[in-house]
């Protein structure tokens, strides 16, 4: 009976296993299949020569590095403020972080384009720069329940309270505790948020597109409307970043309780 | 007492704080009333909630109710009564309830068999990390990688020919309905399991040894203590897994184009070209899906709560 079940147990990893990795080496294997002589890399080099692809590319980067910052300005003070002085507001604020998942993306934004337009009090669609602003909050958004969440548990391994005391008393200012003592304290909690939001920033379509931005899922969206076998390229270099930013948590998760003892 | 100095507080807030703020040169005031540093540590936080996450929102569904000239109207949701819209939440509806009921059910078998199936606990370990990245590969690169697997030209389609002769392109298409369901999947399986794993740790193995001893087998363990514990987080799974398909557009507008009429397609339609004609049409179909989603996210919130009582 026993043993039954472990051999089921095992039926059922191994179709998981199947399940989840067959697209990803399917993926790959149609990305080399560009010429019919025979599997090449020509599809990468397309892809990487076009002036399109890295323009799109650098600017999703530029992007999604401008979204972590302001997140960070955002998301640390408020969560600061919130565990050490109004642990009430706690339920509220958690809520409020958790909307980006519960309102679809395509909803944020049609409200963003009805409130910020052209003929509104506030037209930041109007100029490039103001776009590029709305794009930016935009991603913010998404990435809101993530950055929080990883700010929130970074400083609940430290000592808030004590350690802001401490600073207090030697007669630092709020801002330099916040940026000077707590900040450094939860770098690595933080910059696993920064991870998982450059991941995020990176693919991201609908918004982009709704906005009139040409961002990498923008360029991806065009290429797989109009090309064959250099999409999927795509796909594995958006892949290859996904997990490289995945792997990068995984392995600062390992360098988080050593920095939390030392303080 | 604390109580009523709250709600006076809370009243004259914007009004006293001035002179508060004015009159407070103290550097020790860390522990007492709200200071200045108190409000602007708090303040970007909540303009930033209220500009890009509320008054949108609220925006869409106010709009909903209001005509071209500002009035109040109910024409707007009447007009969701149309053949195409209702066709759009239709498919949308079935095709978020079926990923969520095969994507929960899978799930929670896989999440059995690695958990509770006596593997190694590495296997669990690489499972719930590999869940992690899986569920949020939602989007385009995910259409991609489902064409080349499952496609006319895909790998799995060609070696089902060469070996079995077996023409899959018959009877499945990518492009289509069950395609969108099963690329859904992908990312619904995961996210199945990254919230069931943590309850099935909550089903103690005491419990397992008690029910043995009482005569129970595995199997009757399962039907009559294990499924009734996890029966509200099953619920709530649901409800999460139904609402994370009915917002996704990405991955069904790379794979169908604009071929497989869902509501966020159409919206997105909408929002570029109003191609149905009505600019407050557009806000009433926002509406519809802001209901939708939430409806399904208070299920889940509200069966949370009594899916925490046993699992501790």
């Amino acid at each position: 009976m026993k043993r039954g079940s472990r051999f089921w147990s095992w039926v059922i990893f191994g179709l998981t296993v199947a399940y989840f990795i067959l697209p990803l080496i399917a993926t790959f294997e149609f990305s080399l299949r560009i010429r019919r002589e025979g599997y090449t890399f020509d599809a990468y080099a397309i892809v990487f020569a076009d002036p399109k692809f890295q323009q799109t590319f650098l600017y999703s980067i530029v992007i999604g590095i401008c979204t972590i910052i302001v997140g960070l300005l955002i998301t640390v003070p408020a969560a600061y403020y919130v565990r050490l002085k109004a642990p009430q507001l706690r339920p509220i604020i958690e809520f409020v972080t958790l909307l980006p998942l519960v309102i679809p993306a395509i909803i944020l934004v049609f409200g963003y384009i009805r409130l910020y337009n052209s003929s509104s009090i506030l037209p930041l669609t109007n100029s490039n720069l103001g776009t590029d602003v709305l794009l930016t909050f935009a991603y913010v958004a998404l990435a809101l329940p993530y950055m929080y969440r990883a700010v929130d548990t970074g400083l609940r391994t430290i000592d808030v309270r004590t350690l802001t005391e401490a600073a207090n008393i030697l007669g630092a200012s709020q801002v330099t505790i916040i940026s000077r003592v707590i900040f450094p304290n939860i770098i690595v909690a933080v910059l696993s948020g920064a991870f998982l939001t450059l991941a995020i920033v990176i693919g991201e379509f609908t918004i982009a597109s709704l906005l009139n931005r040409q961002v990498f899922g923008v360029y991806m969206q065009n290429i797989g409307a109009n090309k064959a076998y250099t999409p999927q390229a795509l796909a594995v270099v958006s892949f290859v970043i996904t997990w490289g930013a995945m792997g990068m948590i995984q392995l600062l998760a390992r360098f988080a309780p050593k920095t939390a003892r030392t303080t | 007492m604390a109580n009523v100095s709250a709600t006076a507080d809370s009243n004259t807030g914007p009004v006293s704080t001035g002179p508060v703020v004015r009159s407070g040169g103290n550097p020790f005031r860390f522990l007492g009333a709200l200071s200045l540093g108190d409000y602007l540590a708090i303040a970007p936080f909540v303009i930033f909630a209220l500009m890009f996450l509320l008054v949108p929102t609220l925006g869409l569904v106010v709009g909903a109710f209001v005509d071209a000239q500002g009035n109040f109207t109910l024409q707007n949701i009447a007009g969701l009564d149309d053949p195409q819209i209702m066709r759009a939440f239709t498919i949308s509806v079935e095709i978020s309830a079926i990923t969520a009921l095969l994507g929960s059910g899978i799930g929670l078998v896989i999440a059995l068999a690695v958990i509770r199936g006596g593997l190694p606990s590495a296997m669990r370990s690489s499972l719930v990390t590999f869940s992690g990245v899986a569920s949020n590969f939602a989007g385009l690169p995910l259409a991609f990688a489902f064409i080349a697997t499952l496609g006319r030209l895909g790998l799995v389609t060609i070696i089902l020919k060469t070996l079995f002769g077996f023409d899959l392109s018959r009877s499945f298409n990518v492009i289509s309905f069950w395609g969108l369901a099963v690329t859904y999947l992908y990312f619904q399986i995961p996210l199945m399991i990254l919230i069931i794993a943590p309850a099935i740790d909550g089903i103690k193995k005491e419990w397992n040894e008690a029910a043995a001893t009482l005569g129970a087998t595995n199997r009757q363990f399962w039907l009559w203590v294990g499924l009734p514990i996890l029966w509200p987080n099953l619920l709530g799974s649901l409800s999460l897994l139904f609402a994370n398909a009915f917002g996704a557009i990405a991955t069904a507008y790379a794979l169908t184009g604009s071929s497989l009429n869902i509501v966020p397609i159409l919206l997105y339609a909408q929002i570029q070209g109003d191609v149905l004609h009505n600019p407050g049409l557009g806000a009433a179909l926002a509406l519809g899906m802001i209901v939708i989603t939430a409806f399904a996210n208070v299920i889940y919130l509200v069966v949370r709560t009594r899916a925490e009582r046993w699992l501790r």
